[in-house]
């Protein structure tokens, strides 16, 4: 009976074994790479808007407060995208004529609101409360980023569970002064970690319920 | 790459709306449907005409129908920085950012015309708007605007308080602090 492999069989079982290996260790960076970027994340991607709205100009420029428009961020689950009137209130009078800000007087005139492009958008599974977050001195910027620096809106953080669950477990690490959570060029302190723990006790923060699968998903 | 091609997101992006959310289903392209006029939620029924009003029939209240503690002070204080600063300007002068940036500004609320209108001036006018002010109904409360009127009244005492009206224990305290 003649033989049924080849003396070069050997190599190619070796080459093949070696090179699955190659292919799931190689693959499998390739996934995680994917899954990590930003062309997944969409992290410091600037959304396109139908107005370039610049939350620098507003906010470090002209120093408005971020619940000037976002008006419902105190006491609902929602933040809130202010409706055409809140941007008409100062536009109704100036960059009365700039070609930019068309949409919003053309909103303005025939009653149909502005279709903004959501930058933070967390998927339907998730129970996220705006409210209880700011009541409890999550401050704006531990999740939004440097938004007073950005002419145009992006994402500063992936909105994966790990990263919720990287506060969840731990909120002393970004919890801050009530008084401080719409103060987007707050740092935390030296002692952050020492004071945090004085806050998540004065805030009664119940660390216990804050992993609790039944905490985010209803 | 085979397996993940059988990944589906409609967990992610289930059959409801969002708040705010769009939908082809309406003219206006919103999925949420404007309040029929007259609606009211349930306690929400606002029946006290003066508080809801800032009138009594068609003539404006003299006085703010809330009790004005330091609280609502603090609460009016807060409101007015990020509603009414941005062109009333931090001490009430007219002369906020926007007013800056060409705005047409506002009248200062340390004039005898101010100064001397009923509470229910500064309610009427947040509710409603005044000249090219928009209303800020839709962003201000109701007991948010009383704060607020109460706090443009602090601001104008502070524009307008004399020696004599302290007590002498301030007085010293006052007088302490400028020669330190």
């Amino acid at each position: 009976m003649p033989q049924i492999f080849r003396r070069r069989s050997n190599t190619i079982a070796r080459v093949s074994i070696l090179g699955s290996v190659v292919f799931l260790v190689v693959g499998g960076w390739a996934l995680d790479a994917v899954w990590w970027s930003p062309y997944t994340t969409k992290v410091n991607v600037p959304i396109e808007q139908p107005v370039p709205f610049s939350h620098e100009h507003h906010y470090s420029g002209l120093g408005i407060d971020c619940r000037y428009c976002h008006t419902s961020v105190e006491k609902s689950s929602f933040a809130g995208i202010p409706p055409t009137e809140t941007c008409m209130t100062c536009h109704s009078q100036l960059y009365i004529d700039a070609p930019l800000l068309a949409p919003v007087r053309q909103s303005l005139a025939y009653d149909v609101p502005l279709r903004w492009n959501r930058v933070d958008d967390l998927p339907d599974f998730v129970y996220f409360n705006h409210s209880i977050h700011v009541a409890k001195g999550i401050g704006c910027s531990t999740c939004h980023g440097p938004v007073n620096k950005m002419p145009l809106t992006w994402k500063a953080n992936t909105l994966y569970m790990k990263w919720c669950l990287d506060c969840h477990r731990n909120p002393a690490q970004f919890i801050r002064p009530q008084e401080e959570v719409f103060n987007m060029q707050w740092a935390p302190p030296a002692n952050q970690l020492a004071q945090g723990h004085k806050l998540v006790e004065a805030y009664h923060v119940n660390t216990q319920q804050l992993t609790d699968c039944s905490m985010c998903h209803r | 790459m085979l397996l993940l091609c059988g990944c589906r997101r409609e967990m992610y992006h289930q059959p409801r709306s969002d708040p705010l959310a769009s939908s082809t289903l309406f003219a206006n392209g919103a999925a949420s449907r404007p309040l029929v006029p007259g609606t009211v939620a349930r306690g929400h029924l606002d029946a006290d005409e003066q508080f809801y009003t800032g009138k009594k029939g068609t003539n404006l209240i003299e006085n703010i129908p809330i009790k004005v503690t330091r609280q609502v002070l603090e609460r009016g204080r807060e409101r007015y920085d990020i509603y009414c600063s941005v062109c009333h300007g931090r001490t009430g002068a007219g002369n906020g950012m926007i007013p800056q940036r060409g705005f047409p500004p506002p009248p200062s609320y340390h004039i005898d015309r101010l100064r001397q209108a009923p509470a229910g001036y500064y309610y009427d006018v947040i509710t409603h708007g005044y000249g090219i002010m928009y209303s800020y109904a839709e962003r201000v409360e109701p007991a948010d605007r009383w704060a607020i009127t109460a706090y443009i009244r602090a601001l104008q005492l502070s524009h307008n308080a004399s020696l004599a009206d302290l007590t002498p224990s301030e007085r010293a305290q006052l007088e302490g602090q400028q020669h330190e």
